[in-house]
């Protein structure tokens, strides 16, 4: 029995090898634990100082049919020894528990690339199912890379023999055995893992030890088989100094309206239906209930954007999340927030689209819709994380533009920010930003009438009062019909409507963001790429391989895409060409066309997947070289 | 007089505040000209909350009136509380988020038959299973006003309207049985020109802690003129009009010619004349019956052709609230485990750089 206690290969020298930094895809059946694995793999990088990035890739399909295609499902993780900014394009190494995992996994790997499967699901039903004649196994197809074949399920179940659990009860703990022996692979500390699975088992104490069972026999073949005579170490990355714990997006995000609550000192309320890739912001808020957090899972999404609207007039921070589907639905609400000038965060986990899409897949379409995805003149702020950590930031920042301005903000984050994961160093709760209000207290009638109305202004902001129910002397109405400035009182006068539709937008377009910072080393730049939201990441990676390859190039990244920073436009008048790489088929660039008329080109792909860093890199640096778009 | 569910039965009330300074209805009465038609059934509606308010003792800061769409919308306008016009159908989910929020406020739904039943039919029958402490009044005139004059979810089938020019397919919804079928608390029904009763419903109603339906029968003059006449007329009603009392025995009818309801041998209800029936066999009224069948069964007599028509009070029992919970639950939390905002960001496996 091996040691698992904080064992690290250090003795064996003889058979380590360092590595800068490795990319891993897990892929089984969508029943296989993939995600499980994923993300244990993932706590053991972070746990060990590690940079890493994940990409969970899964079907919509909550079982689809087992061994096919459609059923794969898999779990990609980047980590390394410097800051990385993404999940990595071509997995290093390929856990495939399937020949379906393989053959729709296959595309992605690189000449040389690792292949580990499990030979016990190679049965002639399974190839069959995928369209195998013969095994890949024995056919040749995979000699441009290094195969280990592992009896996985086999040697599992003798593993776990002595538990006592059934043949199928005991082939479940296969993802372990996997993860163990990658673990072993890659020199990654146990103990953590170990831990958690005797708590994650807890009430099947049998389940547990045959997991841990399982677990250490997949490090144990590596350590003693021949066939894994090499194993890596990827060193602790040297990140800025801190104290760092691995996040997904929607924690990130749940955390940030947490704390936007504590900081602003009003009770939170998320109002939410049910929608992936979004439903976990609300899981997560379900758990904070101690902060003073009420969740509530609506009758549909017209239903959860209303309530929080509802909790916003009564002085909450009202919350509501979806995903693109979910915000069709929420536009005349959001709507309506605009007419009453109200505090409302709105957040769109975007997914594939149009219409029911891919739910599971990752696009950034929504950006039209969240601007102008409404009837009449209906300005809103917006604005994108552009990784899963700053899914917390950009939060807080939303939370202070609502309260500050009393506007509906939309979030726009996406599937692979909302379920990707990264280190996040913690911040210190008392540097976050005062995001305390003040709600009106006095009536404020300019007529000296000794009324309250509601749609007098901040002369600054021009965000109007908030007078909460409950504030005697204050009692006022307010609704969707259009309203003299001021009073408050419903009016028909062309004049007037007039005059509120461009105060509204003016509002808006008032907003302070901070200006957008340009990433040019060399200051001799020509080309820049402009992005927003999650392709931060494969850009930024693609120009730092531009610049490596000794060419030079800026990049700018927006995560505030309403108002945009006062600075936009004369950054982007800066230089020759200007590229915009977007998951949509060009909507900032139409913007930044329109709005700057700047030649702004596209760079687009609608696939469901994050862009690559590597065809980054090429379009790119073709433009450098004087390529046309 | 409410049923004991081993849950407090606390008045629709608690934790409003009690008011100050004794409130008169001009106090209620906003600045705002009312802009109903002549003759609008919702001017006795108005005239009737506005004069029993001040009787709840309530500050009228505490006192919230959100409306969807249509005429009866403009309700809250006209209101000197807060209030907020809201979008169409939406007032249930709007309501529900400022109930579950605020314990200290009264919070009144203002909705009509095609905001209530049409657009909004989803919000209102899950607003009601939740039982959030809401009062919903459901004018209902059985015809679109605001858009002016097409068939609503209540309207007679047949009927003909602009948009329905041979006459309506629709199968109407009967509001009372539907609030019985989503796990409505408190189902009542009353009539615009009845003021008394209208009143003592509406009383009723804000004392019930949890959603109460109050489906008012309101005359639209100028599209539905005299939907609810039959109810109105003195010799008519005396016939078709059933007010049932918590207690109390169901019969009707004028002083020589006495109805009662019993109960047939199929289970059914039926009106047969008291002369013909032992007096045992007619039906006493339990609004809190736990069992909706009794309150569901008054519901049908008569149905949509108001012969008969029941109103009054069909159930009223207690039941734990949507928003008493939530609050009950964020508070043992709170007590449970303090919050700690660096604790939860920092979570339990960190690195140190």
């Amino acid at each position: 029995m091996v040691a698992t206690n904080g064992h690290r290969p250090e003795e064996r020298t003889e058979t380590r090898r360092k590595a800068n930094r490795v990319v891993i895809r897990f892929a089984g059946d969508s029943g296989d634990g993939m995600q499980l694995t994923g993300d244990r793999f993932t706590s053991e990088a972070a746990a060990f100082g590690n940079d890493l990035a994940t990409l969970p890739n899964y079907p919509a399909e909550i079982r689809a049919p087992a061994g096919t295609l459609p059923g794969v499902s898999s779990f990609q993780l980047h980590f390394a020894d410097y800051d990385i900014l993404t999940p990595g394009d071509r997995p290093d190494v390929l856990v495939a528990m399937n020949p379906a995992a393989l053959k729709a996994n296959l595309g992605d790997l690189s000449d040389g690339a690792t292949v580990v499967v499990n030979t016990d699901e190679f049965t002639k039903r399974n190839l069959k199912k995928v369209g195998y004649e013969t095994s890949p196994l024995e056919s040749g197809e995979l000699e441009r890379f290094t195969v280990h074949p592992v009896a996985m399920s086999e040697l599992t179940k003798g593993a776990v023999a002595e538990t006592g659990l059934t043949r199928k009860e005991a082939e479940r703990c296969k993802n372990m055995f996997a993860l163990g022996l990658l673990s072993w692979m890659y020199s990654r500390p146990t103990e953590d893992t170990e831990r958690f699975l005797r708590e994650k088992f807890a009430s099947k104490p049998q389940v547990a030890e045959a997991n841990v069972l399982a677990f250490r026999a997949g490090w144990n073949y590596g350590e003693t088989t021949e066939s894994f005579a090499v194993s890596y170490e990827v060193a602790p990355a040297s990140l800025p100094r801190g104290t760092y714990r691995q996040v997904t997006g929607n924690q990130a995000l749940a955390y940030g309206l947490v704390s936007a609550g504590w900081r602003s000192e009003l009770p939170v309320f998320l109002g939410s239906y049910p929608i992936t890739p979004a439903s976990d912001v609300l899981h997560e808020m379900a758990r904070h209930k101690n902060f003073g957090v009420t969740t509530f899972q609506a009758e549909d999404e017209i239903a959860g954007v209303g309530a929080a609207l509802g909790a916003s007039f009564g002085g909450s921070l009202g919350v509501t999340t979806t995903s693109g589907p979910g915000l069709a639905l929420k536009s005349e609400t959001i709507g309506l927030a605009v007419a009453l000038e109200l505090p409302l965060l709105v957040c769109d986990i975007q997914r594939g689209g149009p219409s029911t899409g891919l739910p599971t897949k990752t696009e950034q379409a929504d950006l039209l819709q969240a601007l102008y995805g409404r009837n009449g003149e209906s300005p809103v702020a917006v604005v994108a994380p552009r990784s899963p950590a700053d899914c917390f930031d950009i939060a807080l920042e939303a939370a202070r533009i609502a309260l500050t301005y009393r506007t509906p903000v939309l979030l726009l984050s996406d599937g692979a920010t909302a379920n990707g994961s990264e280190p996040w160093l913690i911040p210190d709760v008392e540097q976050l930003p005062d995001l305390r209000v003040t709600f009106a207290t006095e009536p404020n009638a300019s007529d000296g009438s000794g009324e309250f109305w509601p749609y007098v202004r901040d002369p600054e902001t021009l965000a109007r009062q908030w007078a909460i129910p409950g504030t005697p002397g204050l009692e006022h109405r307010v609704g969707g019909l259009e309203k003299v400035d001021g009073k408050g009182s419903i009016s028909y006068d062309p004049d007037n409507h007039d005059a509120m539709v461009r105060l509204r937008q003016r509002k808006i377009d008032g907003v302070e963001v901070p200006d957008v910072e340009v990433d040019d080393p060399s200051g001799r730049a020509r080309v820049l790429v402009l992005g927003w939201g999650s392709s931060y990441g494969p850009i930024g990676a693609a120009c730092r391989r531009v610049r490596q390859r000794g060419m030079e190039i800026a990049q700018a990244h927006l995560r505030y895409l309403n108002p945009m920073p006062s600075n936009l436009g004369e950054v982007l008048r800066g230089y020759d060409r200007v590229i915009v790489p977007e998951m949509n088929t060009g909507q900032l660039a139409m913007l930044l066309r329109s709005r700057y008329l700047v030649d702004a080109r596209s760079y687009t792909k609608v696939a469901g997947l994050p862009f690559q860093a590597e065809e980054l890199e090429k379009v790119l640096s073709d433009v450098v070289q004087g390529s046309e778009l | 007089m409410t049923t004991d569910l081993g849950f407090p039965a606390v008045d629709g009330l608690a934790g409003v505040p009690a008011g100050g300074q004794e409130l008169s209805t001009k106090d209620f009465t906003s600045d705002q000209e009312v802009r109903w038609c002549p003759g609008c059934g919702d001017y006795a509606v108005l005239a009737a909350v506005r004069g029993f308010l001040p009787e709840l003792g309530i500050p009228r800061e505490n006192t919230v009136f959100v409306s969807g769409i249509g005429c009866s919308a403009r309700f809250p306008y006209y209101m000197n509380t807060y209030g907020m016009h809201s979008i169409h159908g939406r007032a249930p989910t709007i309501a529900t988020g400022l109930a579950t929020t605020r314990p200290d406020l009264n919070v009144w739904v203002v909705t009509g038959d095609g905001d209530g039943l049409s657009i909004g039919g989803n919000h209102l029958i899950h607003a009601l299973r939740r039982n959030v402490n809401i009062t919903v009044l459901l004018f209902n005139n059985r015809i679109y006003g605001l858009t002016k004059g097409q068939y609503s979810p209540t309207s007679d089938q047949g009927m003909v309207t602009k948009s329905t020019p041979v006459g309506s397919l629709d199968t109407p919804f009967n509001p009372v049985s539907l609030a019985l079928g989503a796990e409505a608390s408190f189902v009542a029904r009353t009539l615009d020109s009845d003021r008394a009763h209208l009143t003592e419903t509406l009383r009723a109603a804000a004392a019930h802690r949890g959603s109460s339906l109050v489906e008012i029968y309101q005359n639209c003059p100028i599209f539905n003129d005299g939907a609810f006449d039959v109810l109105k007329d003195a010799e008519e009603k005396q016939r078709r009009l059933i007010q049932v009392n918590h207690g109390q025995p169901v019969t009707f009818g004028p002083e020589d010619e006495r109805y009662g309801v019993v109960r047939d041998d199929n289970g059914e209800l039926r009106v047969a004349k008291l002369a013909e029936v032992d007096e045992s066999e007619v039906v006493v009224h339990d609004a809190h019956r736990e069992d909706t069948s009794h309150a569901f069964a008054l519901s049908r007599l008569g149905g949509q052709h108001l012969d008969p028509t029941v109103t009054g009070i069909f159930r009223a029992v207690s039941r734990p609230t949507y928003d008493d919970q939530v609050r009950a639950q964020l508070t043992e939390a709170a007590e449970q485990k303090p919050a700690d905002l660096q604790k939860l960001l920092t979570g339990n496996n960190t690195w140190t750089i």
